[in-house]
């Protein structure tokens, strides 16, 4: 009976953990999925504002629904760094705008304000007034486009009336959909897993505890027994010989091996990690935080790294585009501070650079992100949701030959690749046109 | 025909043929450690157990890298895109247009601006150079006051005060001493300055004067048309070379040199000149003359163009035949001379104005302005400043102590004078006697306008902030002269008239160039022209040199020019001169019979005296070089230009003769050896694998206009089949090429061989310069090279009636005036590369757009790639030329953080170890292909163009896609196949992608008759 018990006991200790091991994993998943959607979120796709306007417009037209779906799209693009729909943010919040304005005044006022400004427009001068004297930029938006900006603001209006209350506005409700229950899942079940752990731990020390007592007071009663033969009595009595298993050369053999193997494989490592410096994170001079910029605010990578659809590089902002909304948003923190003190200054701020690729290795940004179309997440990893930005991809050679042989080429619509795409399928049926097949995998299309 | 590469190939000394297979002499180190006494085995080991162990810890930190933005970008910026800039490069003798590519705010290259009327898009070598001298840090950093022997630093108002306090106070005559100015707004700035001190005269002098041919033609330099002449004949004139306007003058030159199967016709170039230049290495006939005898010869010329009979001492068949062809073609030729004799010139102006050339070619309603200066006036301000009646001497951008022939007297001078300044950019020879430095910024950092011909104007814009605390010369005269402006204010107003708007000022901002005229007349010469009657009489009054006299001509190089302004450029100290391939240092060119009969060597080291002042130099043996005379080229001997131009080799300029009627450019010398020896570094007379057959190829035009499929000869290989072409047997697989097949296409009949491909490939793609000891072991890394090939008039077909053995003797006998050929050489792209097969670690392999390329982090530098390459265009990285304290001097721009703002951050720079090769400017053709990418297009023929082809003034060098049918060099391929087109040393077939078409000469020569039969 008491062997029994003591049998089952780790086939029970075994059920619970996996249970728990299980329940931890639903947890990360769900991370995950907040991951992906988040992701999608901040898709730089759509960063050009304008052929992404351009691709929508004309759908425009179409109907009303259409419309304030294009008007989402090209506020996002266009507006929402400065505007909100029910929040004074750097511009006066939008609500009522229709009401407020004419459309044939708001017309040229959003395609071009400073001119109507400088016309002397008495409405157009006291709204540059109010706010500061913050110059609207000009936006080559066509007439259809701003109308379903506006058709998407009154629709906003009337969503918002109903949540007013809330006190929570339509453009931060969609842009965090989800989000806050998903993080708080994230969060509850990870206290849930830690006490569950706990207790585990604590249920397993009693047992062993308690195994131990029992095994005891057993020895304890059988030695009282006088009805034992010697056999009996050698068992019960019977040590471990640890010095024989010390001379064991079979064990010493198996230890020798495998104490070399690991040996071997840590030096490897370690020789192939010189110079590897993935899941490097340095600390910044401002505690930037591209989770609250790009995750939580959805602004586009494009808004601050301005050259990374047309150049080489994707460049560190200046702090003239920090400036564009920090002259007026969170002037007081002292992280936006430093900012300021850097242009009183004079003194450009100085940032660690994350991401080294040695000089050999020539890497262009806007081949990757304008022609191929890459996501800025392949390679950066899920930057909307790093507090501090690390490195996340290995950015070794492997890396970028391994994609360079999966990735197939973004050919759609590009005539460069039109008669490419024709002879490769002509010759290699069935087989995808990657990069590689392109020549990607050459020396000098990257060292030169 | 045979050619050869040099006199040592020619006689076929020992020690060349030793080494003549042999791509790299052997060297005998004295900084590497192969010597087994000086590092033995032991050492090495302890050293290379140190090495590991410190490596091993060195990679244990990875340095922090900061990533610094603009704090507030400028709009048109982008980090890693570069922008184009019009400017204008004109350092007082050569004028070019250029776009000045900048990166990052940095000006890292120069090219041709396609707008400008008279560059056309082309850019001489010393512009491309240009671009370095930006930041060479031998510039002068502040304003300085001399102190001692010395100038010590000055606050730029405290100068200006204390300057303009002297100047007030001056009683004599103010001068102010500039090479020619073209710029309207700086001769503005000058007369206002002489406003407000009325003693100021300006004085303005060429470091190679043509007072003669501006006294012929009132003042002003007439405008050639060398595209609408037929004939042309130069009398000493070097015009693709140095002369006046070379990248304008080529590029007519070559549209009268191109030919195709539909215009069978072109040019006939008669040169008569006393050294070998570049223009004379390119003439179709070239006569020998001494410079005593060049009158001679222009009165020759005059009598028989004109009729107007009388004697000449000078007699010529060639000179008659010139003369028929140009009476032959009136309006449809020209005359020009580089002579700087007023007798002479007038003679030429007299005889272009007899063939009606006046007009056509020859221009005067717009003149060129850039040269000006009046030998007249400067002489006569060297009296007065040593007389004493100069007050104060203003030198801007002028180094007379160093290029005026009447140096000394400058020297002697300057220190006569109460008040003396220097606007030079450096302490230089001048500078340094002056008592104030104020130095002027360099032309990238500043605003200006220029006029190079009536009716065309010009614009410099800054593309960088000055680098120092230097400020523009021009606002540095206008605040002696009391106003304030700023210099950019000050040219604007001068242009109100001609852009009163905004939008049109922009607009030649923009293009860099504009039409339009704001240059005042030039001033009158001192001295009338000469009628051509007076200038017969002058000639022939002219005092004789002895018949055995020998003669020296001093010339100027294509590459440095005579001022000595580019002198701490090492890119062009490292340029191989077109003609000998001598590079860093001048030397005594002699003719080959002086040689013989002096016993003297190449290297030996000659004392050369006149005027009472002597130098010493190497002796270069040149063929072509006139019999008796010798010449020296200017330019070089500087003492404070700076780590790279200082004492390489030695100053010619006080070799001169000044006459009444102005400097001549050549004297009567005595020579005498001396013991030492000084080795010239040239870069050829090695690579002789090119030494054979089929390597270049050239016919005549009387061939050519009978048949065009016949004056090339296509080797054929002998197969079982019988003969056939050498593609047709390979052992290798052939590419297919679904996307692009670069390649490129060299007519040889427009390549004249000025080097600006050289420069443009060297500034391209970060190519280290080597100095002198390293080109004398032969380990220059100019991707690209020029090779020369001098031609002997001896033939195989000899054979019969002298022997093999006399005819050798014969082909090896050096003519006196051999015909030249040049032939630019790069990595040909082969499509069976024989350096890929050899490679033991595959970092040499083959692209799927034709390309051979070159991974240099996999080299491991076994060298095998350059043994096996049959063009030997492989170089080897000896040295770490970027931190090697050895290369300082010459390399230097490498090694500081202000010379590196030159480098292509494109290009790798190539670590030592590993080899490096013309790439055919891949990162060109990657940009290219980006930028068609991203518009969803195909490339546009004429997008992606190598920098050599980019930067060549005569169009020789094609690039282009070969799959695209309607490519330019797609057609001219398709035109010249079967015709001129041809591939070095097609029988060895390994399928080059560079082209060359066979050079067509428009003379009749007795062995291409021979040839040809």
């Amino acid at each position: 009976m008491n062997s029994i018990r003591l049998r089952s006991l780790p086939h029970l200790l075994l059920a619970l953990f996996l249970t728990f091991a299980g329940t931890q994993q639903a947890a990360a998943q769900d991370a995950g999925a907040t991951a992906t959607v988040k992701k999608e979120g901040v898709v730089p796709g759509a960063t050009d504002g304008a052929t992404a306007a351009t691709a929508v417009a004309p759908a425009a037209g179409g109907g009303d629904a259409a419309a304030i779906a294009a008007g989402d799209a090209l506020f996002k693009t266009n507006c929402a760094q400065c505007h909100a729909v029910n929040e004074v943010i750097v511009g006066p919040a939008l609500s009522g705008i229709t009401k407020r304005r004419p459309v044939s005044w708001l017309l040229p006022w959003i395609k071009n304000s400073s001119k109507l400004v400088a016309s002397g427009d008495e409405y157009a001068v006291a709204i540059y007034n109010k706010y500061n004297k913050q110059q609207m930029p000009s936006f080559a938006l066509s007439d259809t486009e701003i109308n379903s900006i506006l058709a998407w603001v009154t629709a906003e209006e009337g969503k918002s009336a109903n949540v007013a209350g809330a006190g929570v506005t339509a453009g931060n409700a969609a842009a965090t959909d989800g989000q806050a229950d998903a993080g708080g899942a994230e969060a509850g079940a990870g206290k849930y897993v830690d006490i569950l752990l706990i207790v585990l731990v604590v249920v397993l020390i009693v047992l062993v505890v308690t195994l131990v007592i029992i095994g005891n007071l057993m020895k304890d009663v059988l030695r009282g027994r006088k009805d034992l033969d010697g056999r009996d009595v050698e068992i019960l009595e019977q040590r471990f010989d640890w010095g024989k298993m010390y001379r064991s050369p079979a064990l010493r053999g198996i230890v020798g091996v495998v104490f070399a193997l690991v040996l071997l494989y840590e030096g490897v490592q370690s020789v192939m990690a010189i110079g590897l410096t993935q899941g490097y994170q340095p600390t910044q001079p401002i505690a930037f935080s591209h989770k609250l910029h790009a995750g939580e605010h959805q602004i586009n990578c494009a808004y601050c790294h301005t050259s990374v659809y047309k150049s080489k590089s994707a460049n560190i902002p200046s702090a003239n585009i920090c400036m564009n909304c920090h002259s007026q948003i969170k002037t007081e923190s002292p992280e936006i501070k430093k900012i300021y003190r850097a242009i009183e200054r004079k003194q450009p701020i100085q940032w660690v650079r994350i991401h080294n690729l040695p000089d050999l290795a020539y890497f262009n940004h806007s081949q990757h992100t304008q022609v191929a179309g890459l996501q800025c997440q392949t390679c950066h990893g899920p930057i909307q949701n790093m507090e501090v930005v690390y490195q996340y991809s290995a950015l070794t050679m492997g890396w970028c030959i391994n994609c360079h042989r999966e990735m197939p080429v973004n050919a759609k619509d590009n005539k460069y690749y039109d008669n490419l795409v024709k002879l490769h399928n002509t010759k290699n049926a069935g087989a995808p046109f990657t990069v590689s097949s392109n020549g990607g995998t050459e020396c000098s299309k990257c060292h030169y | 025909m045979k050619y050869w590469k040099g006199i040592e190939e020619l006689e076929n000394a020992p020690e060349f043929m030793q080494s003549a297979f042999a791509e790299f002499m052997p060297v005998k180190e004295s900084h590497a450690s192969t010597d087994a006494t000086s590092a033995p085995r032991r050492d090495f080991l302890k050293l290379m157990g140190f090495g590991v162990a410190a490596a091993t810890l060195a990679s244990c930190e990875t340095p922090v890298r900061k990533a610094i933005p603009y704090l507030n970008k400028p709009e048109e910026v982008d980090p890693a895109i570069s922008n184009f800039y019009a400017s204008t490069y004109f350092n007082g003798a050569d004028y070019n247009a250029v776009l000045v590519k900048s990166r990052d705010g940095r000006p890292i290259k120069l090219e041709g601006n396609p707008e400008s009327p008279i560059t056309n898009g082309g850019l001489s070598a010393r512009a491309q150079a240009a671009v370095l001298s930006l930041y060479d840090g031998g510039r002068l950093q502040h304003f300085a006051v001399k102190s001692g022997n010395g100038h010590q630093q000055i606050e730029p108002a405290v100068l200006d005060r204390t300057v303009r306090a002297k100047l007030a106070a001056t009683t004599g005559r103010i001068a102010i001493v500039s090479p020619t100015i073209i710029s309207p707004t700086t001769k503005r700035a000058i007369a206002e300055f002489a406003a407000r001190y009325p003693n100021t005269t300006h004085v303005m002098y060429d470091a190679q004067s043509v007072t003669g041919l501006l006294q012929a033609n009132g003042g002003v330099v007439p405008s050639y048309n060398f595209s609408r002449a037929n004939i042309i004949v130069s009398l000493g004139a070097d015009f693709l070379g140095t002369w006046i306007s070379p990248v304008e003058y080529s590029r007519q030159y070559a549209m009268t040199r191109k030919i195709s199967r539909d215009k069978r016709s072109m040019s006939r170039h008669y040169q008569f000149e006393t050294a070998m230049t570049l223009t004379g290495s390119n003439a179709d006939i070239r006569v020998p003359v001494k410079p005593s005898e060049m009158g001679a010869a222009a009165v020759a010329l005059y009598n028989a163009v004109t009729g107007a009979g009388g004697a000449s001492a000078y007699k010529n068949d060639k000179l008659t035949q010139a003369a028929k062809d140009l009476n032959a073609n009136r309006g449809a030729s020209l005359v020009v001379s580089g002579s700087n004799d007023p007798a002479v010139q007038a003679l030429v102006a007299s005889i272009n104005q007899a063939l009606g050339n006046v007009g056509t070619t020859v221009d005067l309603a717009a003149p060129s302005y850039v040269r000006q200066g009046d030998d007249a006036r400067m002489t006569a301000l060297v009296n007065d400043m040593n007389n004493g009646s100069v007050g104060a001497v203003i030198f801007y951008n002028a180094n007379p102590v160093y290029n005026h022939p009447l140096g000394q007297k400058v020297k002697s001078g300057i220190a006569k004078v109460p008040l003396t300044i220097s606007l030079n950019d450096r302490l230089d020879e001048t500078g340094m006697l002056c008592q104030y430095a104020a130095p002027d910024s360099h032309w990238l950092e500043s605003w200006n306008d220029y006029e190079p011909k009536r009716g065309f104007l010009s614009l410099g814009q800054p593309v960088i902030t000055p680098l120092f605390a230097t400020r523009q010369g021009q606002e540095t005269l206008l605040r002696w002269a009391g106003n304030n402006t700023g210099y950019y204010q000050y040219l604007r107003a001068t242009w109100r008239a001609l852009t009163p708007t905004d939008a049109a000022w922009d607009k030649v901002v923009h293009d860099g160039v504009a039409t339009g005229t704001a240059l005042a007349p030039a001033p009158a010469m001192t001295a009338a022209a000469l009628s051509p009657a007076a200038a017969v009489d002058q000639i022939g009054r002219a005092a004789k040199p002895a018949a055995n006299a020998i003669e020296v001509t001093l010339y100027e190089k294509v590459g440095l020019g005579a001022a000595g302004c580019e002198s701490n450029n090492p890119f062009l100290q490292e340029l191989p001169d077109p003609v000998s391939k001598a590079t860093w240092g001048n030397y005594v060119a002699v003719p080959r019979k002086m040689a013989v009969d002096n016993q003297w060597e190449q290297g030996d080291v000659i004392k050369v005296t006149a005027n009472g002042y002597s130098l010493e130099l190497p002796v270069l043996i040149q063929p072509g070089q006139t019999n008796g005379t010798v010449s020296i080229a200017l330019g070089y001997g500087r003492t404070l230009a700076g780590k790279a131009g200082d004492q390489v080799g030695a100053n010619a300029a006080p070799l001169a003769t000044a006459t009444a009627n102005g400097l001549m450019y050549h004297n009567v010398v005595t020579l005498a050896k001396t013991e030492a020896k000084s080795p010239i570094a040239q870069t050829q007379t090695h690579h002789t694998i090119m030494d054979r057959k089929s390597v270049v190829q050239e016919n005549t035009l009387a061939q050519y206009i009978k048949n065009p499929k016949e004056v090339t000869e296509y080797e054929k290989v002998a197969t079982p089949d019988g003969l056939e072409k050498p593609s047709k047997v390979s052992l290798w697989q052939d590419y297919q090429y679904n996307n692009h097949h670069w390649g490129m296409a060299v007519d040889l009949n427009s390549c004249i061989g000025c080097g600006s491909c050289v420069i443009g490939c060297q500034t391209e793609n970060n190519i280290a310069v080597v100095g002198k000891q390293e080109v004398i072991n032969r380990r220059e890394m100019h991707w690209m090279r020029i090779d020369r090939y001098y031609s002997s008039d001896h033939h195989k077909d000899e054979f019969e009636t002298v022997g093999k053995v006399g005819t050798y003797t014969a082909m090896e006998d050096p003519s006196d005036n051999p015909q030249v050929i040049f032939q630019p050489m790069m990595c040909q792209q082969c499509n069976h590369a024989p350096c890929e097969t050899v490679c033991p670690v595959l970092a040499t392999t083959h692209s799927s757009e034709g390309l051979n390329q070159m991974t240099y982090n996999r080299c491991i530098g076994t060298r095998y790639c350059a043994n096996n390459c049959p063009y030997k265009v492989r170089r080897f990285n000896w040295f770490s030329y970027y931190s090697n304290e050895k290369f300082e001097t010459v390399n230097g721009h490498m090694f500081t953080d202000l010379g590196r703002m030159v480098l292509n951050p494109d290009v790798t720079v190539r670590a030592r170890g590993v080899m490096e090769k013309c790439s055919f400017c891949i990162q060109r053709i990657q940009l290219g292909k980006l930028e068609a990418k991203k518009q969803k297009r195909r490339p546009m023929d004429g997008e992606i163009v190598s920098a050599c082809a980019q930067s060549c003034p005569t169009e020789a060098i094609v690039f282009g896609d070969m799959r695209d049918p309607n490519s330019r060099l797609s057609q001219l391929l398709r035109r010249e196949d079967g015709e001129r087109a041809f591939h070095a040393l097609e029988s060895i077939n390994v399928q080059p992608n560079v082209t060359y078409l066979t050079k067509i000469r428009n003379a009749e020569s007795e062995f291409f008759a021979k040839e040809n039969a």
